[in-house]
């Protein structure tokens, strides 16, 4: 089933966002060339890539806050490039996103942080909201939490407090960022089922950017391994295990080197310490 | 020699580009930002939020600076008008100095550095930490819900918080120059609503003090806004709205002072 | 709970500063004198106005009844030409005397206005015909010494 989907060059509408041939760099220093991704509707999918490879940049450049430099990003069949404002947020307003430690607001309590979204966009009477909140934290199971500062969690209940807010307005599209990183290994178990359940309750399509290799390969129905901002391998969670390529292979196993070198480019040792002889 | 001459004045040229880059962008930014006030006006409740945030926290050093500077004025302005056998001219020498300068212009100066440095950290952090990404992502522009809100709340505080320096230093120039010195009371008020001028005086101080909480603002929001996402990068960006805001209040009085006293 | 101590605050922070406004414009200012915009103009001429300023209070027997509203030089008779803002419920007649007079040694100099018997009252845009100049400190001086200097012989040695 899952193998069927992606080989195939799916119909456009099939697919929830697409990025065809994306080119990306800050000033001059490019972050990703001439990438093309397909997230198909009803799927979580990962981008898996070391760190500084410019996953992340993936995620800006979906949610419309990077544009591209060249190439088109296209989600629900709206290309980004050149979209108004206004239709860019109404755009969003269909998105949600996990950062990477959770942005909470902190000035704000945890209920009121999920009921943000809802008060911001939602003219709903305050029992419709509060009804809506404790609702939201069940489904992570903070519903006890409520009352806390976001100073008073530990990260991995702000990232679930982040998660309820970032699904506040029940969205198609969930990107998450990195949402593994720095979490014990129950906390960051139950994240994982948490991406794979709510994707299926909310219908949803989820997007997850992350280099743990073992958490995410266990939820996701496909992978993109990128690296120097080029796609270097894709298929299903299977067939990346059983990838003969080296770079995937040093990537699933995290071999120290390989075809990413431990060594930085630099010029030879002995010549940098003087001993080559140099002229 | 040359050489560093040289790279000495491309040091120079660079600062300049700098500076006048930094200038536009902030033009562009309180022009952005001033464009999204409407959700200020519909949302009153953000508008009360940002009051407290920015007016009422920095209420009590204000009272307090304010009461101690009419001590010493009135301290000081008794010992030099002594001496011309003036000393009833205390009320007007207090008043006249708090309501044209020292009101508007030392109460911008402490709420720069008490609110102004808060709103540069607070921004700076909320950026950082991706809180205002996070608000992009859902659809809310943090520019109209976050900065224009704390804009207008600190342009509505300043003349309010002048204006109680003000009322605090006459007050503290009384009560040495009445209550301890022991000048005459009647003597001391009438000579001092002789000489201030409701027009000319306070409501000039209070024009000041607006200009300066408009000056304030937008250098601790835009310094927040423009901070490096990193701890550095914002604890420079509050020292910066501390002595930016400062350069601006006293370089703004020069030029409004030149403006309004002068001339007749 | 939280948000209603906020409130509160906030509403103690304005009103402290509207009363603080309203202290500096009525006890320390003279808003409850005359209105800027009220009352009505009259002019008058001196052949020196000392150091006469505009806003500088306009006194009948010691009370503030107007304001100097402005202050220019008539280049074809070589006078200042005085314009007086006066309080709408002060009337005077039409033959009053304004005099250049000095609140103090060193104090702020005011129109003094003393009022003559005629019937007829200033109007609007009326001129005051009896004016007395401010004292200036030479020419008293120098009066005094001609005087001296007439006096002459019968001034008593030191």
């Amino acid at each position: 089933m899952r193998a069927l989907l992606f080989p195939r060059p799916a119909l456009s509408s099939s697919d929830l966002v697409e990025l065809r041939d994306v080119t990306f760099a800050y000033d001059t220093r490019p972050i990703l060339s001439g990438i093309r991704m397909r997230f198909p509707r009803g799927k979580v999918v990962a981008i898996m890539g070391g760190s500084g490879c410019g996953k992340t940049t993936v995620l800006r450049l979906i949610g419309g806050q990077l544009r591209a430099t060249a190439g088109s990003v296209i989600v629900d069949g709206v290309a980004l490039e050149g979209l108004p404002g206004d239709r860019l947020y109404a755009l969003r307003r269909r998105m949600g996103m996990l950062f990477q430690f959770g942005a909470l607001f902190t000035d704000l309590s945890v209920f009121e942080n999920v009921a943000f979204p809802m008060r911001e966009h939602l003219d709903l009477p305050e029992s419709a909201i509060r009804d809506l909140v404790l609702l939201k934290l069940e489904a992570v199971g903070l519903r006890g939490s409520a009352a806390l500062m976001p100073s008073q969690l530990s990260g991995g209940m702000a990232r679930r407090v982040a998660l309820a807010r970032a699904i506040a307005l029940d969205p198609q599209l969930m990107m998450y960022d990195e949402p593994f990183t720095g979490l014990d290994p129950i906390s960051l178990g139950v994240i994982a089922q948490l991406i794979r359940r709510l994707n299926d309750a909310l219908g949803a399509t989820s997007i997850v950017v992350t280099h743990d290799v073992g958490a995410s390969l266990g939820i996701v129905d496909h992978v993109y391994i990128t690296a120097a901002g080029r796609i270097v391998a894709e298929g299903t969670p299977a067939e990346i295990r059983a990838s003969g390529d080296p770079l995937v292979r040093q990537f699933i196993h995290g071999e120290v080197d390989g075809p990413v070198g431990f060594h930085q480019p630099a010029p030879p040792l002995a010549a940098q310490f003087g001993f080559g002889g140099r002229a | 020699m040359i050489g560093s001459a040289s790279a000495g004045l491309r040091g120079i040229g660079a600062r300049v580009i700098d500076g006048v880059w930094k200038l536009g962008a902030g033009a562009r930014f309180a022009g952005e930002m001033l464009a999204r006030s409407g959700t200020t006006l519909r949302r009153p409740r953000l508008l009360l939020d940002a009051l407290h945030f920015i007016g009422v926290l920095s209420l009590v050093i204000i009272v307090v600076s304010g009461l101690f500077v009419g001590l010493v004025l009135g301290l000081q302005g008794y010992e030099t008008l002594k001496r011309y056998g003036s000393a009833e001219a205390l009320g007007t020498l207090v008043a006249l100095s708090l309501v044209r300068e020292l009101g508007p212009v030392v109460s911008a100066l402490l709420f720069a550095s008490r609110a102004g440095s808060a709103v540069t950290a607070r921004i700076g952090i909320m950026k950082s930490s991706e809180q205002f990404s996070a608000m992009e992502i859902m659809a809310v522009d943090p520019r109209a819900r976050v900065l224009a809100p704390m804009f207008w709340a600190g342009a509505l505080s300043v003349p309010l918080l002048a204006a109680i320096f003000s009322a605090m230093g006459v007050f503290g120039g009384w009560l040495i120059g009445v209550v301890v010195i022991g000048i005459d009371d009647g003597a001391f008020w009438s000579q001092m609503q002789a000489s201030v001028d409701v027009r000319a005086d306070v409501a000039n101080g209070v024009v000041k003090s607006g200009v300066f909480g408009v000056a304030v603002m937008l250098i601790a929001l835009f310094e927040g806004w423009d901070a490096p996402p990193t701890a550095e990068g914002v604890s420079y960006a509050v020292t910066r709205t501390v002595v930016t805001s400062a350069l601006a209040i006293l370089a703004l009085d020069f030029v409004l002072t030149s403006l309004m006293f002068t001339g007749v | 709970m939280k948000r209603a101590t906020a409130d509160l605050a906030v509403g103690f922070f304005v009103t402290a500063g509207l009363v603080a406004l309203l202290v500096l414009a009525l006890k320390v200012g003279n808003a409850n004198t005359v209105a800027a915009a009220d009352g009505y103009r009259v002019t008058a001429e001196f052949d020196n106005i000392g150091g006469l300023k505009p806003r500088a209070p306009v006194k009948s027997a010691g009370v503030v009844v107007g304001r100097v509203d402005a202050i220019a030089f008539d280049n074809r008779k070589f006078v200042a030409r005085v314009t007086l803002r006066l309080d709408r419920s002060y009337q005077f007649p039409v033959d009053t005397t304004a005099s250049i007079l000095t609140s103090g040694l060193l104090g702020e100099q005011y129109v003094g206005l003393d009022g003559g018997g005629e019937e007829e009252l200033l109007k609007d845009g009326g001129r005051l015909k009896l004016t007395q100049s401010a004292m200036v400190l030479e020419k008293m001086i120098g009066r005094f010494l001609s005087g001296k200097a007439a006096e002459g012989p019968t001034a008593p040695k030191e």
